[in-house]
């Protein structure tokens, strides 16, 4: 059956929230009632990345994209674009610059600049439909790989295309596999890391819900280089729609022949499993996922030994990041001399970012690698929210630093960001605006790897909590100057003795902060101020005689009475009471209770 | 691949075989990086290196981080630094770190004096805790045997290793994690409430005052204080070998004569001997092998072998919950403290005229399994244990200590008698394979009639985990098995419930080189040489003994007569054996 | 479910499936492509254009042009229909009137493929969004 449209639906985690899949049958409803379900096709894809106006649906062949689309919308767009050609505007998105509504997706400011090589199939083809993938040259590489090549030719490729893991770290790919290959053993492993533990990171989820054959595929073709008859997907179980995907997917590989024995007639076996994990972040560090996966308490060990000489039941493994193995096939396909011409001299391909905070288009982006950072924030993010001022911008999610104006011009790739203070990591991206507090955001950053340390080593364990603890009493108007030295020193000590990559990063947000924000620290400290004034202990409320009128509103809504005046004259705030909530600022209709 | 591989260390050059870590090659040149998870009982297969204090941190050239030196193996050309000052100033943060969430009862705490903190901490001139933030609070928990004091621990995770690894009773692991991380039973159980065997290797283990032994020294003192009883005290033959240790003597230095003349220094109206227990043990235990060993051989099809030494009650636990389908095949022979308790409050108190409720009878013991074994409702009668109490060597020591003895200048005293007599057989009781070294030479000479030419069966001496023997008895090979910690233990349970097992006779100990290694020795501190040299000083007594063999033993040839009858009489029975129970996990669970 | 044995499978299946993506392939890059757009009005509808519209999908094909066709609204010239605007790369769009599949045939042979202008062009004067 061929149809004359097609109508995609974003079928993917965001999107579903905001009852994506109740459009999908709305939808469905409203082509049957005008008998036009022969001729339009609504298909459910994975994540086409602008969450900020998700649900996305996109009208093909006429290529219209709608944006924040509810399940009532559906009729409308029956009605008016696929009965009538009319498209519906109020659903098109608006240009914030030109004012003019965008219904190509290629001529919105946030699609411009990407390029989507990892996230080539989200958002365009039906995750849930092998044959779409195929169509798509999906297997040829595996195909590629399995008929002409030796696996010794296939990691030769992978190492000319430059590839470097998305997972954090950025080790070389092929030399990965290499090391795996040249251990003998009577069984090798396979693993791909799916357990994303970054605060605010979705590329791994969205690629498997998105595309999870390119995941299996790519796998299958490790499998093939290394040895490998074996493969294991180590996702957390908090990702119930990917793994559906996954499974799906493997089942309908398996039915296809493509998993299994005997993969096109070459005589190479591959199966993969799924196992789940229970969302510790720590588990993303591959010693710790193995032994999560071993049945083991999920904490890293020493390296040497590598997983590639002893990894899981002591075998020979190889561990990639989802977003790694998504660009493999490509790379095969396409040779990795064309991979190898995008991106910078030592990051190759592109990355994918989890655009987040105060920024105006959140959502998930992939560009090249040397994209600059103003380019990702002001042309693809499309500036700060609300017109405030940029402040700092997070990248490498809880490992990683905090870069400020001065590194907005710097090409985006794994070494520039480590020599700018700051790293790669899974590519999580957080935007900050004026009213942060730069200690209140380490503070953050540090509650969470206090919440997820394993607790194995003490640096990590004891020195993260202290570090917490200190920055705590910073935002408290508590500390002292030689705090600031303290989280100096103990952040140095941290980052040259925790046994993992967790805790050798883990004081990067306070030591980034420290060096860009040491004034912020200082007026803490001595001023007793939060100049973003966001640390409520250092703040405290004023209601403005000129502005008080005496209605009493304040005094009436303040839970614990802190306000007190005659009925029309000024009132006053008792700060000895004051908790500080913020309910009188929020109900005085003249901005007359201000914070100092 | 004896390949070697050189590199500097404090611009020293060394050689070291490939594999070979960097603390232990910086050991050998006689540098001594302070440490404190890791422990390496060598030659015994024991080892915790989890890398996870980071104390142990060195410099090595070119690498961006600091190196755990215990885990990291040293490659050709490696440039190593142990003393600079960013690893001086990376150590002594991570001490401090530890301390501060460490409580600072070091004045009263049990390990006071013996633990590795302390010292480390003395080591590194930590003289203040820069850092002040919560202090991790937990639960006291006490059993028969151990007390739990989380506050303490430092998460070295050695117990764990001991517990998991070792003896394979996984009562203990980690749970929660960050800066909540802590060892502890499945579900926060009470450890009585678990697999745990008492073994105690957690407790000889700790770094820490975390886990220690229940301490039942002021006990003692009151009943040694109290006029209307009559204390009483047995010595286990592992504590002579080891008690010198606390005393600064050379490890391996056997001390018997000192440790009675300290004993009856201490106020104990009699200072009998286990040992004579142990002899009595071999009378039964013998005569159970022989007994079903006979059967076997006229073709008795249901006769249940192997038969396997029951005198170590971290193993009697261990059987019981791990495997109560198998509870037939130990001896029915009590151990040699309750077998000594029971002849106490009996043969010796009517012989005395004691009455029961005034006797109090102490083991001391290199065990704390012991403290558990005592209070067992099978060893009581109407309510009162046979044994009152046990204390460990360690416990001995710090008595000794508290009540000013000087123990170096103590004459050698001798054990009273009848209950203080005993063989050589018996001594090596507290050596791996003693046991059945003691029950082959009885068994031998009972069964031919012959006497032994050479009572030493040298095969199932030593440190090797499991040990095999076949011995000719008038014709009959005689296949026997032993095993010490309860990880070698499991794997001959398994074969026998696989039926892979051909063995007759099996000794357990739980714990690693015997009772020589128990919970309740001077720690060794992860120097297994000072196991080997108690080992030594066992096997050195039992050759300077008249009397060898249990048989020969003249007191326990007139208990038989004058009031047991012979082995595995009825009185016997009543007295000298027990049975066992399904403690199980259904067991538990209920 | 056939099972894929062998390279040439693979490729088999993905012709066989090809097809049902081309709508898409073709429309994300529809600025390279001729654009049909078919009014598809009250109008449009009673004049046929829907039997146009399902000959220029049918019959792009097999004359080998790559062509992304979609429907639209009423264009104003309901005197013409069913109407039909075609845009060409690079070149502004050119609207037919009164095109019968017949007409389609045609602007199929000399416009689409040689260029060539036929006859029922109607001027265009006004823009769409």
């Amino acid at each position: 059956m061929n149809y004359k449209m097609h109508i995609l639906v974003c079928g993917g985690t965001g999107c579903r929230a905001s009852a994506s899949a109740q459009i999908i049958t709305r939808l469905e409803e409203c082509l049957r009632d005008k008998n036009l379900e022969d001729e339009v096709q609504v298909i459910a894809t994975g994540c086409f990345g602008f969450c900020e106006k998700g649900p996305i649906v996109k009208i093909m062949p006429d290529n219209t994209f709608y944006v924040q689309v509810k399940p009532d919308d559906a009729e409308e767009i029956v009605n008016e674009h696929i009965i009538k050609g009319r498209k519906v505007e109020r659903l098109l998105y608006k240009d914030p610059e030109r004012k003019v509504a965008v219904s190509d997706s290629k001529h919105m400011g946030f699609y411009k600049k990407q390029l989507r090589i990892a996230l080539r199939n989200c958002g365009f083809i039906d995750p849930e439909n092998i044959e779409e993938y195929i169509a798509r040259d999906g297997y040829s590489a595996l195909a590629k790989c399995l008929t002409e090549m030796k696996p010794e030719e296939v990691i030769a490729e992978i190492k000319l295309s430059g590839l470097r893991g998305r997972g954090g770290a950025g080790f070389p790919t092929g030399m990965k596999w290499e090391f795996a290959s040249k251990y003998q053993a009577d069984q090798k492993y396979v693993v791909c890391n799916a357990d994303e533990g970054d605060p605010g990171a979705f590329m791994d989820r969205s690629i498997m819900e998105g595309d999870p054959h390119s995941i299996i595929e790519a796998m299958a073709i490790c499998g093939y280089s290394i040895g490998a008859t074996k493969g294991l997907v180590y996702i957390r179980a908090e990702y119930p729609l990917a793994i559906h995907r996954l499974q799906v997917a493997i089942k309908q590989a398996k039915e296809f022949g493509l998993l299994g024995e005997n993969i096109f007639g070459t005589g190479f076996h591959f199966d993969i499993e799924i196992r789940y994990g229970a969302g510790a972040f720590v588990c993303g560090e591959e010693t710790a996922l193995i032994h999560s996966m071993e049945g083991q308490r999920g904490e890293p060990t020493m390296k040497p030994p590598f997983p590639a000489e002893a990894g899981y039941l002591n075998r020979p493994t190889n561990v990639n990041n989802v977003e790694t193995l998504a660009n493999i096939p490509v790379i095969i396909t396409r040779g990795a001399n064309w991979f190898n011409k995008i991106g910078t001299e030592r990051s190759k391909g592109t990355k994918v970012f989890a655009l987040a905070g105060k920024i105006n288009n959140v959502g998930l982006i992939e560009v090249p690698m040397g994209t600059t950072l103003r380019e990702v924030i002001y042309e693809i993010g499309g500036g700060i929210k609300n017109g405030k001022k940029f402040k700092a911008v997070q990248t490498g999610g809880p490992s990683g630093g905090c870069l400020t104006e001065k590194h907005l011009d710097v090409p985006i790739d794994f070494d520039n960001l480590l020599a700018s203070g700051s790293m790669m990591g899974s590519g999580g991206m957080i935007v900050m605006d004026e009213d942060d507090c730069m200690v209140s955001v380490a503070k953050f950053y540090l509650d969470f790897t206090v919440e997820e340390s394993c607790g194995k080593c003490t640096p990590c364990r004891v020195g993260n909590k202290r570090l917490y603890e200190i920055l705590d009493k910073i935002t408290q108007g508590k500390g002292t100057m030689e705090d600031l030295d303290t989280l100096q020193n103990l952040s140095q000590v941290i980052k040259d003795t925790a046994l993992c990559g967790l805790g050798q990063t883990s004081p990067n947000p306070v030591l980034s902060t420290l060096n860009n924000f040491y004034d912020e620290y200082v007026a803490h400290i001595r001023d007793h101020k939060c100049p973003a004034g966001k640390c409520k202990a250092l703040l405290s409320f004023h209601i403005d005689p000129e502005l008080c009128i005496g209605c009493g509103l304040c005094a009436r809504n303040c839970p614990v009475d802190a306000i007190v005046g005659e009925r029309k004259s000024p009132h006053f705030i008792d700060t000895s009471k004051c908790i500080k909530c913020g309910t009188c600022i929020e109900k005085c209709k003249f901005k007359a209770i201000s914070t100092r | 691949m004896n390949e070697n591989i050189t590199l500097k260390i404090d611009n020293r050059e060394v050689s070291v075989p490939k594999g070979t870590t960097i603390l232990e090659a910086a050991r050998g040149m006689g540098i001594d990086i302070p440490t404190l998870c890791y422990m390496n009982l060598e030659g015994m297969c024991i080892k915790n290196a989890p890398a996870s204090c980071r104390l142990c941190v060195v410099e090595v050239k070119g690498r961006r981080n600091l190196a755990p030196s215990c885990a990291t193996r040293c490659e050709n050309g490696m440039e190593v630094h142990t003393n600079t000052i960013r690893v001086l100033n990376a150590r002594r943060t991570v001490m401090e770190l530890i301390l501060s969430d460490h409580p600072s009862d070091c004045l009263v705490c049990a390990k006071s004096g013996n633990c590795e903190l302390q010292n480390a901490a003395i080591k590194l001139g930590i003289r203040e805790i820069p850092f002040q933030g919560e202090q991790t609070e937990y639960r006291v928990d006490l059993s028969p045997s151990i007390r739990r004091d989380m506050s303490k621990c430092i998460y070295c995770r050695r117990c764990e290793t001991m517990c998991n690894q070792v003896q394979t009773v996984g009562a203990l692991g980690a749970a929660n994690r960050g800066f909540g991380a802590v060892v502890m039973p499945a579900f926060d159980l009470d450890l009585k409430d678990t697999e745990c065997t008492f073994c105690g290797q957690c407790v000889a283990v700790c770094p820490v005052g975390a886990l220690t032994e229940i301490d039942h020294t002021n006990r003692l003192i009151r009943d040694l204080a109290n006029p209307k009883k009559t204390v009483i005290v047995q010595t286990a033959p592992a504590v002579r070998a080891a008690l010198g240790e606390e005393f600064g003597l050379e490890p391996g230095t056997s001390v018997t004569g000192k440790m009675v003349a300290a004993l009856r220094q201490l106020g104990f109206a009699k200072v009998f001997d286990t040992d004579f227990a142990a002899d009595l043990t071999i009378m039964e235990e013998g005569t159970e092998l022989l007994g079903r060993l006979g059967a076997f051989l006229n073709g008795d099809k249901d006769v249940k072998l192997p038969i396997i030494t029951s005198c170590c009650p971290g193993w009697v636990n261990f059987f019981e919950k791990q495997f109560p389908d198998l509870l037939d095949l130990p001896s029915s022979a009590r151990s040699p403290q309750q077998m000594f308790g029971s002849i106490a409050k009996t043969y010796w108190a009517e012989k005395m005229g004691i009455p029961r409720e005034d006797l109090v009878v102490v083991s001391v013991m290199p065990c704390i399994a012991k403290k558990f074994e005592c209070e067992r409702d099978e060893f009581k009668t109407n309510g009162d244990p046979d044994v009152n109490y046990s204390i460990t060597t360690r416990e001995l020591a710090s008595l000794i200590k508290r009540t000013n003895i000087n123990f170096m200048q103590l004459p050698d005293e001798d054990f009273d008698a009848p209950l203080g007599e005993s063989t050589g057989a018996a001594v090596i009781f507290g050596a791996s394979g003693g046991v059945m070294e003691a029950a082959l030479r009885t068994a031998y000479e009972l069964q031919t009639g012959k006497t032994l030419d050479n009572v030493n069966f040298e095969n199932v001496r030593g440190m090797e985990g499991l040990k095999e023997a076949t011995i000719d008895v008038n014709g009959v090979e005689l296949k026997v098995a032993v095993a010490h910690t309860l990880g070698n233990a499991r794997k001959l349970m398994e074969a026998i419930r696989a039926g892979q097992c051909h063995y007759h006779a099996i000794e357990v100990m739980a714990c690693p080189g015997g009772c020589i290694g128990g919970g309740g020795q001077p720690l060794h501190h992860g120097n297994s040489e000072l196991l080997k040299a108690r080992t030594r000083a066992l096997y050195t007594e039992d050759e300077g003994k008249h009397l060898r063999k249990s048989h020969e033993n003249p007191y326990i040839i007139s208990l038989y007569e004058e009031f047991l009858g012979k082995p595995m009489s009825e009185k016997a029975h009543h007295l000298l054996h027990t049975c066992y129970f399904n403690r199980g996990k259904e067991f538990i669970e209920q | 479910m056939e099972k894929i044995k062998s390279l040439s499978d693979l490729k088999r299946i993905k012709s066989q499936v090809q097809e049902k993506l081309d709508l898409r392939e073709k429309s994300e890059q529809v600025e390279n492509l001729i654009q049909i757009r078919v009014a598809m009005a009250t109008c449009g509808i009673a004049a046929g254009s829907k039997e146009t519209m399902n000959y220029f999908i049918e019959h792009l094909a097999e004359n080998g042009i790559n062509a992304v066709v979609t429907q639209t609204g009423c264009m104003g010239y309901c005197y013409a229909e069913p109407t039909v605007e075609i845009t060409k790369p690079g070149k502004e769009p050119i609207v037919f009137g009164h095109v019968t599949p017949e007409k389609a045939e045609e602007i199929i042979q000399k416009y689409l493929k040689h260029d060539e202008l036929v006859e029922g062009i109607i001027p265009v004067n006004y823009n769409t969004i």
